[in-house]
């Protein structure tokens, strides 16, 4: 007998929106950034501003993505148990030994692990990888920015970076984890589009809705 | 209205070289400009040359090329070298100076013991640490020595060129001379520090010059680079810059990019990584400079730049442990090429596993 599913609200509206101005933010710096690493399309004419516009529109979307993870991190405080920080951190109950069994699953070694409503531990691992690889290309991105005028305030917030890397050096660590986002979204679209077939939670459609289906018996309140 | 002493004014020494006063004045509108000061400060500076202090200046030379010491010579007319002469009593310096061996270091030593915290001194190339600083001695004594005696009694000491700076081309891996620059060599001195390869000389007689005019040292950053020099980026004062912005970029050299003096970001050009004033000031008294030559910015007055700022022809680093023409662009589109087929293959035998586990439900 099919036992009926219930309808959770896991994702507030600021995750949801903060997710996909990330979404929209970081496809935009990706474009114009390898655009300005690598300029692919040559003007034909002087008066043209292709890599003016490139570097304009990367140093918007550069804002509007941070404002974003501002505010994402400010939920992660004060949203509910699923937007909270700790679920970037699987150490806590039965986590640990469920983070294991989930890739062992991945690698078809062992059963598909239960989960609760919010991330699933390594989802919420990945999360925090992709979260350093957020703060590596803001803290290079912003020192680079910083160039234009070394006396200004982001070269006094920034500044010190250089004393760590050289530019060209930070230059490549940029251009570098630009790749490294490129790879974990390629996963992180293909698992959840993958578990959502799978598990028949509504994954996909939580992100822009919000709600989750999951079995009556999970848990959704503390 | 001439003075009635036997010692003639600037002017006047300078009109016995040929020099006009009208030169004179060009010169201190030069500085003026190269110090970025307002043309208000003009007269302040034509009075303060005007006073002839001459302050002794001697030129260490050590694990260098000369270079600082050519691009200073280089002067195309004649007006430039004799005013600074004529502003300077340079005391010791190998490459110029008539008198040699005892005789030259006994000048030296002579102005060290005279005048002792009132000379400037001017280091050019880098000092070797290792093995007690062997590996460069000027009359017997190492590099070192000196130059702890030297700097260390000095007014102020200016590193002249990436060597004295920071230890530049002998410094490069494996450095085997150990060598540093002055601020490691002697640490403690007053010191400026004018990197470049060479420097351009307009900016060793401006930093003279301000000392001479308002009696401190230029203002300088965390790297002891004053701010009048090395305070902006090549990139944002290049004359090639529309062409960055606009997308037009040299691709080949001799291409018609080249042939059309388009920008060298993708040749390797250095500028946007690079504070200094080249575009500026240039060389060979506002001649030209690299980039307006043709040729890409290698980023020569940072740090270490031999080691940092190659490969010269590329724009990003090599990235450690693959080969040299692998650039990050190709291991990025390939790991992401990689990481598709990985999981392609991931979703079939996923798929296949779940058809079979149907198979053995009976489903
Ligand atoms: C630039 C591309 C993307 C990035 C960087 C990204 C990043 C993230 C991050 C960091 C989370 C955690 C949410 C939070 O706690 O705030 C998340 C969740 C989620 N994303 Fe994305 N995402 C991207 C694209 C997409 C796309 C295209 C989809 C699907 C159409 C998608 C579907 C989801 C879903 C379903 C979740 C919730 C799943 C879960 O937490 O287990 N994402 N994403
Ligand atoms: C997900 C986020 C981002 C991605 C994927 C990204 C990507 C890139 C890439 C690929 C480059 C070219 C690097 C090169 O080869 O030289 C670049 C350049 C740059 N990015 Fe980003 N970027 C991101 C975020 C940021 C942020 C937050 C800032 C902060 C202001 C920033 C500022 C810059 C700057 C200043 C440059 C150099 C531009 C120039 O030379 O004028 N980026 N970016
Ligand atoms: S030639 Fe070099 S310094 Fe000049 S605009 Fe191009 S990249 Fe910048």
């Amino acid at each position: 007998m099919k036992k009926l599913l219930k309808r959770v609200y896991v994702w507030e509206f600021p995750v949801r929106f903060t997710h996909w101005v990330n979404v929209l933010s970081i496809l935009v710096l990706s474009v114009t950034g390898y655009y300005i690493g690598n300029p692919f399309m040559h003007a034909y004419k002087e008066s043209q501003y292709v890599m003016g516009w490139m570097r304009f529109i990367h140093f918007t979307a550069a804002y509007v993505f941070v404002v974003s993870l501002l505010i994402r991190l400010y939920w992660a405080f004060a949203g509910n148990k699923y937007a909270s920080w700790k679920a970037l951190f699987p150490v806590t109950g039965d986590k640990p030994a469920k983070l294991i069994q989930q890739m062992l699953y991945y690698a078809f070694l062992a059963e598909k692990p239960r989960f609760g409503v919010g991330h699933s531990p390594l989802a919420g691992l990945t999360y925090l990888l992709i979260l350093v690889l957020y703060a590596a290309e803001i803290f290079t991105g912003f020192a680079m920015y910083s160039l234009y005028n070394p006396s200004g305030l982001y070269n006094s917030m920034f500044g010190w970076l250089f004393l760590i890397f050289t530019t060209p050096t930070l230059r490549l660590i940029h251009h570098i984890v630009m790749w490294l986002l490129v790879y974990l979204i390629l996963i992180h679209i293909y698992v959840a589009l993958y578990v959502d077939k799978l598990e028949k939670s509504g994954l996909m459609g939580s992100i822009f809705t919000g709600h989750k289906f999951v079995y009556p018996e999970v848990k959704t309140k503390d | 209205m001439s003075k009635l002493n036997d010692d003639p004014g600037i002017t006047d020494s300078l009109a016995g070289q040929g020099i006009s006063r009208r030169d004179f004045i060009k010169f201190c509108t030069l500085m003026a400009a190269t110090l970025s000061l307002p043309s208000s400060f003009i007269p302040k500076i034509v009075e303060a040359l005007e006073k002839k202090l001459k302050p002794s200046l001697v030129w260490l030379e050590f694990q260098d090329c000369a270079g600082n010491t050519e691009s200073l010579l280089r002067a195309t007319k004649p007006t430039v070298a004799d005013i600074i002469l004529d502003i300077l009593s340079i005391d010791y310096h190998e490459t110029i100076m008539a008198p040699a061996g005892k005789q030259a270091e006994k000048s030296l030593m002579d102005v060290v013991k005279n005048q002792k915290g009132k000379y400037i001194a001017v280091v050019e190339g880098s000092i070797p640490m290792k093995d007690g600083g062997v590996y460069c001695c000027v009359g017997g004594r190492s590099a070192i020595d000196i130059a702890k005696e030297v700097c260390g009694n000095a007014l102020a000491t200016i590193s002249v060129g990436s060597c004295a700076a920071y230890g530049g081309i002998p410094a490069a891996n494996p450095n085997p001379t150990g060598a540093v620059g002055v601020k490691d060599a002697v640490p403690g001195i007053t010191l400026i520090n004018l990197p470049g390869c060479p420097v351009n000389v307009e900016n060793i007689t401006a930093t003279v010059v301000h000392y001479l005019t308002f009696g401190t040292l230029p203002a300088t950053d965390r790297l002891g680079r004053p701010y009048f020099a090395y305070g902006e980026r090549i990139h944002d004062h290049c004359e090639r810059r529309a062409h960055y912005d606009a997308g037009q970029f040299v691709r080949e050299w001799g291409d018609e990019g080249h042939r059309h003096g388009w920008c060298l970001y993708e040749m390797g050009c250095k500028g946007p990584e690079t504070f200094k004033n080249c575009p500026v000031v240039k060389y060979n008294e506002g001649t030209s400079w690299p980039v307006q030559a043709g040729h890409g910015c290698i980023g020569c007055a940072e740090p270490n730049f031999w080691d940092t700022m190659a490969p010269f022809y590329k724009r990003l680093p090599k990235v450690p442990g693959f080969g040299i023409e692998t650039t990050a662009d190709k291991i990025g589109v390939g790991l992401a090429a990689a990481a598709a087929a990985g999981l392609a293959a991931h979703g079939i035998a996923r798929a296949v596993k779940g058809k079979d586990e149907k198979e053995e439900k009976g489903e």
